[in-house]
């Protein structure tokens, strides 16, 4: 067993205890209806924090096959949530069948069995060409490109993007072992840590709406405040990745502005279908897909620059 | 285990928010729903607490789940179906055999619509409910809202494309004293529908 790793998650399980006591303290604290609420959601959310993490944890220590599991479920319960909001049509249906049964599972065999070739254009080249071809065989033209690309971009979000995650376990780094699933971690933590450190900062001391039209709850206080704070917290994670504590610092930041993006993006597509959340899995956050919103954009970043540079 | 195992895949891939007007009791009921799939019952039938579920039979159509063994299977041993002919003679023999299930204890899950729809709208009833109600006047009925399940299972395919459902459980209503039978099962579809349209 990885020393590092237990480390790891020993730090995450007790900021989860020390958020769970300030919960409840704040719990006795609120007088207001609406500050009870706000504390009651905090509450819900810390509730499942401890169940995501103890998932994670028990998939990090089962090594790579854990991992691959688990992220190849999270691309079906997020293609799922996505799936649902998209509006398909009756001829939709088999190409759509394909897409949950064969595409994820293929996709993260090849994770499994290390051919990155095959991984990197297998749903960019070959799936867009099927499906494409699939989905005229159905015959209904009407909105074609339409729906074509909705379930295009739909596994490309949901499981292209999120298969780079486990595929951090198969990266070749000198005198590095990927393997022990710690860069996994250094960047669920970060991208993690920087979701809450924004929601936070947006909290206590945000005002200025950075995105109006798009997420009113976003705030420049909450991005630059969680974004730093985030940086930060990747540099002091430094000794667990091979990277130095400027590089890690970079990568980290990184990290968190490809997160902020993808949660930006993901809220223009909630916000399009006129829905807050994609799903009611999480409570207190919603669906998967609205928990993994940061995480699919800042996958592959992560992944391409590790293996470029290192 | 082979029912906890099928409830959980149901949930895995037609799961999504369920909603219960007043906790579920052991007491014969018999839920009665809007049908556009083969995956309706199921995916009702696992919500229900696993002691209930136990206890729970899904009335089905016996010229589709008698024709091949793996359906027999499922519909004999897993679900503990109640088989009735559809559209045949015997109508007054099905109701007895519901009424008989409850009389023992067994809750039912019944499509009162008799076929699966498209979804957009909830059929006109077919009498069966009126006359089970008849002659198990002190069964409870349940009204099951049921949202999505035909995109997920439409008629016609044979695997399913994973979606997030809403099942909404009613508050329980009864047949009135000489309550004529139009207005009771107007008034039991009309309580199906104002459960489609809760948030």
């Amino acid at each position: 067993m990885d020393r590092e790793l237990l480390w790891l998650i020993g730090g995450v399980v007790a900021v989860l205890l020390v958020s769970t006591v300030v919960g409840q303290v704040l719990k006795r604290r609120a007088r207001t209806d609406a500050s009870r609420e706000t504390v009651a959601n905090l509450n819900a959310r810390i509730t499942a924090w401890w169940a995501m993490v103890a998932v994670f944890a028990v998939a990090s220590l089962t090594g790579g096959i854990g991992s691959i599991v688990l992220f190849a479920l999270l691309s079906f319960l997020a293609l799922r949530e996505f799936v649902t909001l998209s509006p398909t049509a009756r001829a939709d249906h088999r190409a759509l069948t394909w897409s949950f049964f064969v595409v994820i599972p293929v996709q993260y065999l090849l994770v499994g069995i290390e051919w990155y070739g095959l991984f990197s254009i297998l749903i960019p080249v070959y799936v867009f060409l099927l499906l494409a071809a699939r989905l005229v065989l159905a015959g209904d033209t009407d909105r074609f490109l339409e729906r074509v690309a909705t379930i295009q971009w739909g596994l490309m979000a949901c499981v292209y993007c999120v298969s780079y995650a486990p595929a951090l376990l198969l990266l070749d780094v000198e005198g590095y072992d990927s393997g022990t699933g710690k860069l996994l971690l250094f960047l669920v933590i970060v991208v993690q840590a920087s979701d809450v450190l924004q929601y936070s900062w947006g909290k206590l001391v945000g005002h200025r709406p950075i995105a109006p039209g798009v997420s009113p709850n976003k705030t420049w206080e909450g991005f630059l405040g969680g974004v730093a704070c985030a940086t930060l917290l990747g540099a002091a994670l430094w000794w667990v990745t091979p990277f130095s504590p400027p590089a890690a610092a970079g990568l980290a930041l990184l990290i968190a502005l490809a997160g902020f993006a993808g949660g930006l993006v993901m809220s223009a597509i909630k916000r399009d279908r006129g829905v807050k959340d994609f799903g009611t899995l999480l409570p207190g956050h919603g669906g998967v897909l609205d928990r993994i919103d940061s995480l699919l954009f800042a996958a592959p970043l992560f992944f391409h620059l590790t293996r470029f540079i290192y | 285990m082979i029912g906890s195992a099928v409830a959980g895949l149901a949930r895995l891939i037609a799961g999504g928010s369920v909603q219960w007007a007043e906790r579920p009791t052991a007491a014969p009921r018999v839920y009665f729903a809007n049908h556009t799939s083969h995956l309706d019952f199921v995916l009702l039938w696992s919500y229900l607490p696993p002691e209930l579920r136990a206890r729970t039979r899904p009335v089905a159509a016996r010229d589709y789940w008698d024709s091949s063994r793996l359906r027999r299977y499922f519909a004999g041993e897993v679900f503990r179906a109640l088989l009735i002919d559809r559209g045949g003679p015997d109508a007054r023999e099905s109701v007895d055999r519901m009424a008989e299930c409850l009389s023992t204890g067994d809750s039912l899950i019944l499509f009162p619509e008799g076929t699966r729809g498209t979804g957009e709208e909830v059929a006109p009833f077919k009498t069966g409910l009126f006359h089970l109600c008849r002659a198990a006047p002190a069964a409870e009925l349940v009204p099951v809202a049921i949202e999505n399940l035909n995109r997920i299972l439409p008629k016609g395919e044979f695997l399913p494309v994973p979606m997030v459902s809403r099942v909404v459980f009613g508050p329980t209503l009864r047949l009135y004293d000489g309550e004529p039978k139009d207005e009771f099962l107007a008034r039991a579809r009309g309580a199906l529908e104002t459960l489609r349209e809760t948030e």
